[in-house]
C-alpha cells in the first residue's frame, strides 16, 4: 500500500504490523513521532495485544524490553543520541542475554555541546555492544529493514538496531510502500523464544560467568555475528520474494561496474551521493558508491569483494573518532588493507551535506589531493581563530 | 528448553557445591536434662509427660508419668513440687503449674478407670515390703512390674501410711487415695494389715522372702518437756491427725495452740479449725523465712484464720494459761531466749516438733548403720544387711511423699539388681538444660493458670478438698506453657532458620543435619527455643 | 490488619512450626515440601540474612501464587552467591540483568505475562544498594506507573558484595569502608540516608510493609497480603549481614530481632500511603544491646564510650517508637488467644 507519509509514522506502521507485544516509550527527539504513533495504535486497540509502557528513562525502556523479551514477548522500543548512551548498560545486557529486541535508533549527534540534529555518533557508541546494526538509506528502506529486523533477531536470538537518520528520514514525508499485514504475518512467524522465563520450566537466566567460561560466551557471540552475515542476505532474498522489492542485505553498490573511485557511506547521505556520482559519471569519471546496510557485524568479505577493482576509496561518514579517521573508514581499511583510502567526516550535528560539496570533494578525490582525513565544509576562519587562542597553551 | 551456554542455568545445579567443607564446628542434636526432671524426687519425666499432654493425649501423658510414679492423683495434691521451683519458665513469667497438671492427669485416669500396666513375667522371687506409705506402694508397684511377687505388710488397719494418717482429707480426699492404692494392689499383691514386723530377719526367714524393703516411715512424734498441770491436754500432732483419720478425733476445746513450724503443724492447726476450734495459734521459735512449712500451706492456713506467733517457745501450760517466751535470732540465725514472756489462752497444745522413726525391727544387726535415727543405705537403697533395703522417711533424705516414691522406685530396681546378681549402676545424668541454653523469645507470654480455691468460708468447717483441680482447658493451657527445656518438641525452628537448607525434616517430625551443606553458622543453635542443639568442633 | 493472631501454644506464634497446629496454619517454612526457592550449595557467607530472607519471602510467594511466580534480581550479593556458572541455587524462574534496572525488568516481565494471558506474578528484588541508590529511579518509575510488581528490598545496610561500602541505607555511626572510623566523627554521618518505605508510601502504592528475618510469621503474612493485591507493592526486609556488620554468624536472627525490639527498625505495613498496622515491640531493649553485638559500632564502645552518639541513636529509636506507636500497654498479650 503506497502512502505519502512521514518517516516516523511509516516506521510505526511497519512495526505495528510486526505485532510487537511490549513497546516502551521514552521521548527523545527525533524518535518521538514513532512511539507516539504506536501509542495511538495501542490505546485505540488497533494494535493488540500489546502493552505500551511510558517509562521514566531510556535505561528503563531497554530494561523493560529485556524483561518482556526474556518472558517471551516480542519487544520493541526506539531511542536516539543521549538516550542510547543512557541505556547503554542495558543495551549490552540485552545482547549478552541473547534477547531479540528490535530498536529504532533515530540517529542524532551526541553532546556536549548538546545538539538535537542528525549524525551517526550515537550508533558508533553501540558499535561493540553485540547488537546487529542496520542502516536505512530511505524511509522505504527503513520500513523494510524493520520487518526484516524482527525476523533476523528472533532467528538468531540477537537484538537488532535499525538506524535511520534523525529528521532527515524520521521527519521527511515521502511515498512509502507499506507492507500489508498478511504479507508481514506470512514473512514473520510468531516469536518462539529460545529461552524463556517460565515458572512451569524454571531456569536461571543471567548467571554470573567467571574466567572459566566468559571467553567462550563471548566467542560464541562472535560466531553468532558471523552467522548473521550469512543469514542477512538470505532474509533479504526472502523479503524480496515476499514483497517484490529489494531491501536489506549487507552492502549495496551503485554504479560500481567499472568504478575506480568508490565512495563508501551509510544512511540517507547515499541519496545525495548518488546524485553527485551521476553528475561525475556524466563527466566520464569512473566513480561509484558502496552503501553499507549492515554496519554490525561489519561485512568485511562483502566489502572487500565489492571493492576488489577500486583503486581509490573515499569513506564518507557522519561520525568522528577524534584524533583518528572515521570509524567506518577504519572498518573499511581493515577490509581492503592495500587500497588508498580517504576518510571524510561530514554532516556532523545536522550540517547539510550538499551535492555541491560532495561534487567538490569527489573532484579532489579524483585528482588525488584529498587528504587522509577531511572534515567537509569547515568554517576555516572560526577554526583558525580558536586555534590561535589556544596557541599559547600548546 | 534450548538454553544458551553459561548465561542460563538449569535448576538444582548448586547442590553440586558442598558448602559443608567450610565448617569448623558442626551442630548436633542433644537431649539435655530439664530442671524439672532433675529436681523431681520421684524421677518423673515431667517434660516427657507434659509433651504428651500438650497434644491433648492425656492417657499417653499419664502412661509416661506412671512409668516413674504410680500415684499422680496423690502427688498432684501433696507434692511440694520442687520441679516448679527450678522451672526455667520462672525467669520468663511464672513456673509451669506442673503439679496441677499432674493432678489433672491422675484424676482423669481415675475417672476413666485407666489401669496400670500389668505385672512383668513372674521371676519366682518374693519380696517383703514393710510399710504401705508412698515408699512401700511405689516399691510394690515397680517390683510387680519387674515380675517379682510382693507381700505388703502394714501395722495399721488401712493402707497408705502417712498419706492416710498424716495428711488431712481436705488436702488428700480418701477416695483419691483409695483409688490409686487399689490400682497397685490390683497388680496382684498379698496384703497383710495390722501386721507389725518386730524382727526383720525373723520375718524374712519365716516367709521365705528373697529380699525385704523397709518403708516404715517416721511416725513417732518428737516430745519436749513442757511443765503442765494436765498433760492430757498436750497431744502429739501426729497422733491427733491419725485419730482424725480414724474418725475418732480427741476433744480439743475452742482454743488450740500448735507448737512447731513444719507442715504437720499447719495440718494440725487447720484440722483443729475444721473440728470447731475458734482460735488456732501456731507458736514457732523462728521467723517466716526460717520456717520449713510450704508457702502454700502457710497462705491457705492464714486464709482460714490460723494465726501465727513468731519467735516464741512454749515454756509452760498451766490451767488454760500457756506461757510463751519470746526469742531473738542471733547472728547465725538461731533463736535465743530473751527472758520476755507472754500468756496465751489455750484449751489444748498440739506438739508438731518433728517425727522419729521406729527402727526396732533392725535391732541385733550390727552391719546395719543407724545414724541420727535413720538407716544408712547404699545408692541401691540396700542397708548393710544383704537383701534388706530401706527407703522413705526411715532413711536420710527430705521427708516428703515424693522422695519416698522415688526411693520406692530406686529400691525396686536395686532389689531387682540384687536378685539378678547385678551391681547397681545409676545411669549418668544428661547435661542440665540451663536457662542460658534457651531462646525464650519464642515462648508466648502467658500467665500461669491458677487453681481455683474453695471459698474460704466453706472450707473452715469441712474436710472438703481445698484446692480444686484444673479444667481440661486450663490443664491443656498449662501443659502448653512448658518450654520443653533441652528436648526437641518439633517447633521446626532449626528447619526454618537455616540459611543453607541444611536441616532435613524427617517423616517422624524430627530432624537431621545435612552436613554436605551445613556451613556451621550456628543460627539453629541460637534460635532453638529449648536448647536441644549444640555446636561441637569438627575434627580437622 | 495482616498480622496473624497470636496463638498460645507450647511455643506460641513465634517459632517456625508447631506440631499442634493444622498444616494449613503453619508457616511455609515449616513445610517439608516448601519450595526452597534458593537451594543448598549457594555461596553466601555463614549465617547470611539475605539468603534466609529471600527464601522466606519467595517460598511464601510461591505458595501464595501456587507456583506461578517469576523473579527478577538485581546485581548484588544475592545474585552473585546464587548463580556462579555452572551452578544456580534458584529453583524458581529467575532473571538477572543489571544492578540498577531490576524494577524495570520486572515491569517488562509483568507486561509480557499479561500480554501472553498468563497469570504469572512477578517479584523484583535487590539489596539496599540496588533499591535505594542505583535502582531508585527505576523503582520510583515502577511505583508511579503502578506496575503489577512486588518489589522486595533485602536491606543489609550497605554494599556488602563490593566490600562493605556505605549506601543510602547505612545507618548513622556505622563503620563501612567508605565511612571509616577516622576523624572527629567516626562512622557514617547523621542526617543522611533514605527511608525507602516512606518514600514508597508517598507514591501511594497499594501496599508497603517492613519485616525482618526475626519474625517469620509476620514476614509471611506480609508476603501473602502483598500477593493478594495487584499493582506496585513494596516489601522492605531487614537482613543482617555478619560480614558487613561484624557480627557472629549465629547472631543473624537475634540482631534482626533486636533491631526491631529497640525501635531502630520499625515493623509496620501501609496501604495507599497510610500506616494500617504496626508489629508492636514485645520486649523493648535499649539500642546499646543491639549496637554492642556489631563490630561496625565497636568505636562507640571503646575505652571512652561515645555516649552522645549512642544517645542520638537512641533518640532515633525513640522517634520511631513514637511515630509508629510501636509500644502499647498491652503489647505482651495484645492478641493473645488461648
Amino acid at each position: 500500500m503506497l502512502a505519502q507519509i512521514e518517516g516516523s509514522k511509516a516506521i510505526a506502521e511497519a512495526v505495528a504490523r510486526c505485532r510487537p507485544e511490549v513497546v516502551c516509550a521514552y521521548p527523545i527527539s527525533p524518535q518521538t513521532h514513532i512511539i507516539e504513533a504506536i501509542g495511538v495504535k495501542v490505546k485505540s486497540g488497533e494494535l493488540a495485544p500489546c502493552e505500551f509502557i511510558n517509562v521514566e528513562s531510556e535505561f528503563a525502556a531497554m530494561s523493560v524490553s529485556i524483561g518482556a523479551s526474556a518472558a517471551g514477548a516480542r519487544a520493541y522500543t526506539a531511542t536516539a543520541s543521549q538516550g542510547l548512551l543512557f541505556m547503554l548498560e542495558a543495551v549490552y545486557s540485552a545482547a549478552g542475554l541473547g534477547l531479540p529486541i528490535v530498536m529504532t535508533l533515530a540517529n542524532r549527534a551526541i553532546g556536549a555541546p548538546i545538539n538535537i540534529w542528525n549524525d551517526h555518533s550515537d550508533a558508533m557508541a553501540a558499535r561493540d555492544t553485540g547488537w546487529i546494526l542496520l542502516f536505512a538509506e530511505s524511509n522505504q528502506d527503513a520500513v523494510d529493514l524493520h520487518v526484516q529486523a524482527f525476523k533476523l533477531a528472533e532467528t538468531l536470538s540477537v537484538p537488532v538496531m535499525v538506524c535511520m537518520d534523525g529528521f532527515i528520514l524520521t521527519h521527511a514525508v515521502e511515498g512509502v510502500d507499506l507492507p500489508d499485514q498478511e504479507n508481514v504475518d506470512a514473512f514473520l512467524p510468531p516469536y518462539v523464544p529460545r529461552q524463556v522465563l517460565d515458572p512451569d520450566q524454571p531456569v536461571s537466566i543471567g548467571a554470573m560467568v567467571g574466567p572459566e567460561a566468559f571467553e567462550e560466551v563471548k566467542y560464541l557471540a562472535h560466531l553468532r555475528q558471523l552467522d548473521a552475515l550469512a543469514l542477512i542476505p538470505r532474509i533479504a532474498t526472502e523479503f524480496s520474494e515476499s514483497f517484490n522489492r529489494d531491501a536489506g542485505g549487507l552492502v549495496r553498490g551503485y554504479r560500481m561496474e567499472d568504478a575506480e573511485t568508490v565512495v563508501i557511506a551509510m544512511g540517507s547521505v547515499l541519496g545525495t551521493l548518488k546524485d553527485a556520482i551521476d553528475l561525475r559519471r556524466e563527466a566520464r569519471e569512473k566513480i561509484g558508491a558502496l552503501g553499507i546496510t549492515t554496519f554490525r557485524p561489519f561485512p568485511e568479505a562483502a566489502v572487500a569483494d565489492a571493492l576488489r577493482s577500486a583503486t581509490r576509496l573515499v569513506v564518507l561518514e557522519k561520525a568522528v573518532n577524534p584524533g583518528g579517521r572515521g570509524v567506518l573508514a577504519s572498518d573499511v581499511a581493515l577490509s581492503v588493507p592495500r587500497s588508498p583510502l580517504s576518510s571524510v567526516i561530514a554532516g556532523l550535528g545536522g550540517r547539510p551535506i550538499t551535492r555541491a560539496s560532495l561534487e567538490a570533494m569527489l573532484a579532489r578525490a579524483a585528482s588525488g589531493d584529498l587528504p587522509a582525513v577531511t572534515f567537509l565544509d569547515l568554517d576555516e576562519a572560526a577554526v583558525a581563530a580558536e586555534r590561535a587562542r589556544l596557541a599559547d597553551v600548546t | 528448553m534450548d538454553t544458551p551456554f553459561a548465561i542460563t542455568l538449569p535448576v538444582g545445579t548448586s547442590r553440586a557445591n558442598h558448602t559443608g567443607s567450610w565448617r569448623v564446628e558442626r551442630p548436633v542434636y542433644v537431649d539435655r536434662l530439664p530442671p524439672c526432671n532433675n529436681a523431681c524426687p520421684a524421677g518423673e519425666n515431667i517434660q516427657g509427660w507434659l509433651y504428651a499432654a500438650e497434644s491433648g493425649d492425656y492417657e499417653s501423658a499419664w502412661r509416661t508419668l506412671i512409668e516413674d510414679n504410680p500415684l499422680p492423683a496423690i502427688m498432684g495434691r501433696v507434692c511440694f513440687h520442687p520441679c516448679e521451683t527450678t522451672c526455667n519458665r520462672v525467669r520468663v513469667d511464672e513456673a509451669v503449674g506442673i503439679n496441677a497438671v499432674e493432678r489433672f492427669l491422675g484424676d482423669t485416669a481415675i475417672a476413666h478407670g485407666w489401669s496400670l500396666p500389668g505385672p512383668g513375667a513372674d521371676t519366682g522371687t518374693h519380696v517383703l515390703v514393710v510399710g504401705s506409705g508412698p515408699a512401700g506402694l511405689s516399691a510394690t508397684y515397680h517390683l510387680r512390674r519387674l515380675g517379682h511377687r510382693v507381700t505388703l505388710v502394714d501395722g495399721a488397719a488401712q493402707l497408705g501410711g502417712m498419706m492416710r494418717y498424716g495428711i488431712p482429707a481436705y488436702r488428700l480426699p480418701r477416695a483419691v487415695l483409695d483409688a490409686e492404692i487399689a490400682r497397685i494392689i490390683d497388680l496382684g499383691v498379698e496384703v497383710k494389715l495390722n501386721h507389725r514386723v518386730d524382727d526383720v530377719e525373723a520375718e524374712r526367714v519365716e516367709g521365705h522372702f528373697d529380699a525385704v524393703f523397709l518403708a516404715v516411715g517416721a511416725q513417732i512424734g518428737r516430745r519436749v518437756s513442757v511443765p503442765a498441770g494436765d498433760s492430757s491436754r498436750i497431744i502429739d500432732a501426729v497422733n491427733f491427725l491419725h485419730a482424725v483419720a480414724d474418725d475418732d478425733p480427741p476433744l480439743l476445746g475452742r482454743r488450740v495452740v500448735v507448737y512447731g513450724g513444719g507442715d504437720t503443724a499447719f495440718d494440725a492447726a487447720r484440722t483443729a479449725k475444721r473440728l470447731g476450734a475458734t482460735d488456732a495459734v501456731i507458736v514457732y521459735r523462728r521467723n517466716r523465712e526460717k520456717m520449713p512449712a510450704s508457702a502454700e500451706e502457710f497462705e491457705q492456713a492464714l486464709g482460714e484464720g490460723v494465726t501465727m506467733r513468731w519467735l516464741s517457745t512454749v515454756s509452760s501450760f498451766e490451767g488454760d494459761r500457756l506461757m510463751v517466751e519470746k526469742m531473738a535470732l542471733n547472728a547465725d540465725g538461731f533463736p535465743e531466749p530473751t527472758g520476755e514472756f507472754e500468756e496465751l489462752d489455750a484449751d489444748a497444745l498440739l506438739l508438731a516438733l518433728g517425727q522419729d522413726t521406729d527402727l526396732s525391727l533392725l535391732e541385733g544387726h550390727p552391719e546395719v548403720t543407724i545414724d541420727h535415727g535413720v538407716v544408712q543405705v547404699a545408692p541401691s537403697m540396700m542397708t548393710g544387711l544383704a537383701g534388706v533395703f530401706a527407703g522413705g522417711d526411715a532413711t536420710p533424705a527430705d521427708r516428703t511423699a515424693t522422695v519416698a516414691v522415688g526411693h520406692g522406685k530406686r529400691a525396686a530396681r536395686g532389689i531387682d539388681d540384687y536378685l539378678n546378681g547385678r551391681k547397681t549402676i545409676l545411669p549418668p545424668k544428661h547435661d542440665l538444660a540451663a536457662f542460658e541454653n534457651l531462646n525464650t523469645w519464642y515462648y508466648a507470654d502467658a500467665p500461669r493458670t491458677r487453681r481455683p480455691e474453695l471459698e474460704k468460708v466453706r472450707r473452715q468447717g469441712t474436710f472438703d478438698e481445698v484446692i480444686q483441680g484444673l479444667t481440661e482447658e486450663n490443664a491443656l493451657f498449662e501443659a502448653r506453657r512448658c518450654m520443653s527445656c533441652g528436648n526437641c518438641f518439633e517447633c521446626d525452628n532449626c528447619f526454618g532458620v537455616c540459611p543453607d537448607n541444611a536441616v532435613v525434616k524427617l517423616e517422624n517430625n524430627r530432624y537431621e543435619f545435612n552436613y554436605d551443606f551445613c556451613k556451621g553458622c550456628a543460627i539453629c543453635v541460637a534460635e532453638c527455643p529449648c536448647g536441644a542443639i549444640q555446636m561441637v568442633p569438627e575434627k580437622i | 490488619m495482616t498480622r496473624r493472631p497470636i496463638r498460645f501454644y507450647q511455643v506460641g506464634s513465634f517459632a517456625v512450626g508447631n506440631r499442634l497446629l493444622e498444616d494449613e496454619e503453619r508457616t511455609v517454612q515449616s513445610d517439608a515440601k516448601r519450595t526452597n526457592s534458593i537451594d543448598s550449595g549457594h555461596r553466601a557467607c555463614q549465617g547470611c540474612g539475605e539468603a534466609l530472607g529471600a527464601r522466606y519471602a519467595l517460598d511464601a510467594a510461591m505458595r501464595a501464587t501456587n507456583g506461578q511466580l517469576a523473579v527478577v534480581n538485581a546485581t548484588g550479593c544475592l545474585e552473585v552467591f546464587s548463580t556462579p556458572y555452572p551452578e544456580t541455587s534458584w529453583r524458581i524462574a529467575w532473571l538477572h540483568s543489571l544492578f540498577g534496572n531490576a524494577p524495570a525488568v520486572a515491569t517488562g516481565v509483568a507486561a509480557a505475562m499479561r500480554v501472553k494471558g498468563r497469570d504469572v506474578r512477578v517479584i523484583g528484588q535487590a539489596g539496599d544498594g540496588g533499591t535505594v541508590d542505583i535502582g531508585f529511579g527505576a523503582l520510583s518509575g515502577m511505583f508511579e506507573r503502578n506496575d503489577d510488581v512486588l518489589f522486595i528490598c533485602y536491606d543489609n545496610e550497605g554494599y556488602m558484595n563490593t566490600g562493605v561500602q556505605r549506601s543510602a541505607a547505612t545507618p548513622p555511626a556505622a563503620r563501612t569502608a567508605t565511612t571509616e572510623v577516622v576523624g572527629p566523627h567516626p562512622g557514617n554521618v547523621f542526617g543522611q540516608g533514605k527511608d525507602l518505605p516512606r518514600i514508597a508510601m508517598a507514591h501511594d502504592v497499594s501496599y508497603v510493609a517492613t519485616a525482618t528475618v526475626a519474625d517469620l510469621h509476620d514476614l509471611e503474612a506480609k508476603v501473602d497480603k502483598a500477593m493478594s493485591l495487584h499493582g506496585a507493592r513494596y516489601l522492605h526486609i531487614l537482613v543482617p549481614c555478619p560480614l558487613g556488620w561484624g557480627s557472629a554468624s549465629s547472631d543473624t536472627i537475634h540482631l534482626a530481632r533486636l533491631a526491631a525490639e529497640s525501635g531502630l527498625f520499625p515493623v509496620f505495613e501501609a496501604e495507599h500511603g497510610v500506616v494500617t498496622s504496626v508489629t508492636p515491640i514485645r520486649r523493648r531493649v535499649r539500642v546499646e544491646e543491639y549496637l554492642r553485638r556489631q563490630k561496625r559500632y565497636a568505636h562507640l564502645f571503646a575505652t571512652e564510650p561515645a555516649t552522645d552518639v549512642i544517645a542520638r541513636l537512641q533518640a532515633m529509636a525513640d522517634a520511631n517508637v513514637a511515630r509508629y506507636h510501636l509500644v502499647n500497654d498491652e503489647t505482651a498479650n495484645s492478641d493473645l488467644e488461648a
